[in-house]
């Protein structure tokens, strides 16, 4: 186990520059999760960290050791790749074996660290089986079992579940956490799915187009997104993100209709082009509120989600109440100016406190 | 009324599609069988056909044999060198097999998974050698042979021979580790793996189609090859199947028929066992089949 320090890495390929300087601090047995959509260069900084690329500038340091020039197998990590990678060739005991029988492990350590890793992911049954006669899920656990035999300071996974349906992605997801609250190693998990990284993480790192957009915990990044790419790309149903200007202290969204109030010490002069954004379920129902004109019900039972036009903006409000009006008619709305934010037009950084 | 039409039709199209499946599939199917398979037919029943009917068209049809005789193949091998021929054959395609595919592993992977500067113009260089036909790359070949005293010595086509196999099992070989997953590579690499052990253990056992067709392709054609064999030895006990039945079993214009076809037959018979063993092989790997 061992923190990982990333500073200030940088890499391009030929002359594209794909990450523009990126900084993490991972400690001791974190599960920080890389998101971000694709082609911002989760993998390739995965990558390097696994010592797959070379790092064209920044620091990579793994403990306390400088792993920079470091070849992969010295680094002590183990990775689980998208496709699994399984070895085709070998049975599922020798996949498990591969890294140890090369570095000429003694039988019985070899025999007694394979069987404990096959019964920590139930594949004790599979040992004598090829890669080819495994369902995915079975395959994704015969990666996972390869990482956890060699006893690595920091695992690093690239979009395990990528491959799975739905239902055994949900299940996998939970087991790959039971096993990180086991064994305690340090994680690096890759994912363009927020919905994971809520789920799974202690820490998340959001990026976007090669820079870090926000380091936190989930609910940090849910609750306070520091900018405009952070609040709409965390949380499902997405925030409402509105375009505008600040106008007579309240928020005039862009095409008319009426304005919004501002979010709680919210630091806007007036005019300024602004990014007004609050999230479906902080939208109330109030007699004296915003009209919205109804164009989508959907009851989901537990909540009702509408969503509705006020002047030009397309507005989603999730509501526990039953909502009876119909699609065409108005209701009224107000969103919980404690929950709602403010980011600046241009930059898109957070302008409320 | 309606209902009898259309299965009227129905009946009609099957009858059809069945009765244009023979016109387009069987009957040609036949045709090339028939078209290939002759020759070897012709072949096999020269060779044990005595002398008196291979030349009495008159009395004898020529496509059948009345008195199977094994004279020919009998003269072939007791009182020829045939299978010293045979033997010098099998040794010269064997060590210029085994040249070409250590040689072609190397360079298809350095050129594939290395990717050093410049490694796409190796590649290409590579097949353009291919290119260059043999009947020109023999002259300088020869006076090459003549400078080293090779000439007259199984060594002349032992290393000849790779001039033109090498490229063309790199370029095949290349394809083949193509299609390997990188991944594989490079979650030996996070394993523990050297470059070296990575290809014994990970890349080879994967590639092992890939490696059989080369090896077909490399063994048939060493086997058969007729320019270099005939330009690079001269005494008999040296020469190859090909070259030593041509030059050996015909004296002046006297054509040993018998003997003759019996030779190419016995000669043909080590590689058609050859392929029909990894002809599926050969198949999946020529048609760039991906496997799990
Ligand atoms: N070998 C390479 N050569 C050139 N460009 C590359 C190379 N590998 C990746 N890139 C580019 O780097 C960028 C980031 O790629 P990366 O694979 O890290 O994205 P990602 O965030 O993992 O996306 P995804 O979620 O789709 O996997 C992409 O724009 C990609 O085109
Ligand atoms: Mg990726």
């Amino acid at each position: 186990m061992a923190t990982v320090d990333i500073r200030d890495v940088r890499k391009n390929f030929g002359s594209t520059a794909i990450l523009h300087g990126v900084s993490v601090g991972i400690e001791d047995g974190e599960f920080v999760v890389l998101v971000g959509p694709s082609g911002c260069g989760k993998s390739t900084l995965l990558r390097m960290i696994a010592g797959l690329e070379n790092i064209t500038g920044g620091q990579v340091s793994i403990g306390d050791r400088v792993v920079n020039d470091v070849p992969p197998k010295d680094r002590d990590i183990a990775m689980v790749f998208q496709n699994y990678a399984l070895y085709p060739h070998m049975t599922v005991r020798d996949n498990m074996a591969f890294s140890m029988t090369l570095a000429k492990a003694p039988k019985e350590v070899i025999e007694t660290e394979v069987t404990r890793a096959a019964r920590i992911l139930g594949l004790e049954k599979l040992l004598d089986r090829f890669p080819r006669q495994l369902s995915g899920g079975q395959r994704q656990r015969v990666a996972m079992g390869r990482a956890i035999v060699r006893h690595p300071q920091v695992f690093l996974f690239d979009e395990p579940l990528s491959n799975l349906d739905a239902k055994l992605r949900v299940q996998m997801r939970a087991e790959i956490k039971d096993l990180h609250q086991r064994l305690k190693t340090t994680t690096i998990y890759v994912t363009h799915d927020q919905i994971e990284a809520m789920t799974m993480a202690d820490k998340i790192v959001v990026m976007h187009g090669g820079h870090v957009e926000q380091i936190g915990a989930p609910l940090e990044l849910y609750d306070r997104p520091a900018n405009a790419f952070v609040a709409g790309f965390i949380g499902s149903p997405a925030m409402n993100l509105l375009p505008g200007t600040v106008q007579g202290g309240a928020f005039q969204p862009d095409g008319g209709g009426a304005r919004w109030p501002l979010p709680a010490g919210a630091q806007a002069t007036e005019g300024l082009r602004v990014t007004y954004g609050f999230r479906p379920e902080h939208l109330r129902l109030a007699p004296d509120g915003l009209p919205l004109t109804i164009t989508l019900i959907e009851p989901t039972g537990s909540e009702t989600q509408v969503t509705g036009r006020s002047g030009e903006a397309l507005v989603v409000g999730a509501f526990r109440e039953r909502i009876t009006a119909r699609v065409g008619e108005a209701i009224h709305v107000l969103p919980d100016t404690a929950q709602a934010h403010l980011f600046h037009g241009e930059t898109g950084k957070r302008l409320n406190a | 009324m309606s209902k009898a039409d259309t299965a009227d039709e129905g009946a009609a199209l099957s009858w059809q599609s069945k009765q244009r499946r023979v016109v387009t599939v069987y009957v040609p199917l036949i045709c090339f069988v028939i078209i290939l398979l002759f020759p070897f037919y012709w072949m096999t029943i020269t060779a044990i056909k005595p002398n008196a009917e291979m030349f009495d068209y008159k009395t004898y049809s020529p496509f059948w044999v009345v008195s199977p005789t094994l004279a020919n193949i009998n003269k072939l091998l007791f009182e020829t060198s045939y299978p010293r021929w045979l033997f010098n054959t099998m040794l010269i395609a064997v060590c210029a097999t085994v040249i070409s595919l250590v040689a072609s592993v190397l360079a298809a992977y350095a050129i594939q998974r290395l990717r050093f500067k410049g490694s796409a113009y190796v590649g290409l260089a590579i097949y353009i050698a291919y290119l260059v036909p043999p009947s020109i790359l023999f002259i300088p070949l020869a006076s090459m042979v003549f400078k080293l005293g090779l000439f007259d010595s199984p060594f002349a086509l032992i290393l000849t021979y790779p001039t033109f196999l090498i490229p063309f099992c790199t370029w095949l070989l290349i394809g083949y580790f193509k299609s390997i997953p990188y991944e594989l590579e490079e979650c030996a690499l996070i394993d523990g793996a050297s470059r070296l052990q990575i290809l014994r253990r990970i890349t080879l056992p994967l590639a092992v189609p890939g490696l059989i067709s080369a090896g077909i392709f490399s063994f048939t054609l060493s086997w058969n090859e007729f320019i270099y064999a005939l330009a690079f030895i001269s005494s008999s006990e040296n020469k190859t199947v090909p070259v030593a039945i041509l030059t050996e079993l015909v004296q002046g214009d006297v054509y040993q028929w018998g003997s003759l076809m019996a030779g190419s037959l016995l000669g043909s018979l080590p590689v058609a066992i050859f392929y029909s063993f990894f002809v599926d092989y050969y198949v999946s790997s020529l048609t760039g089949a991906v496997k799990e």
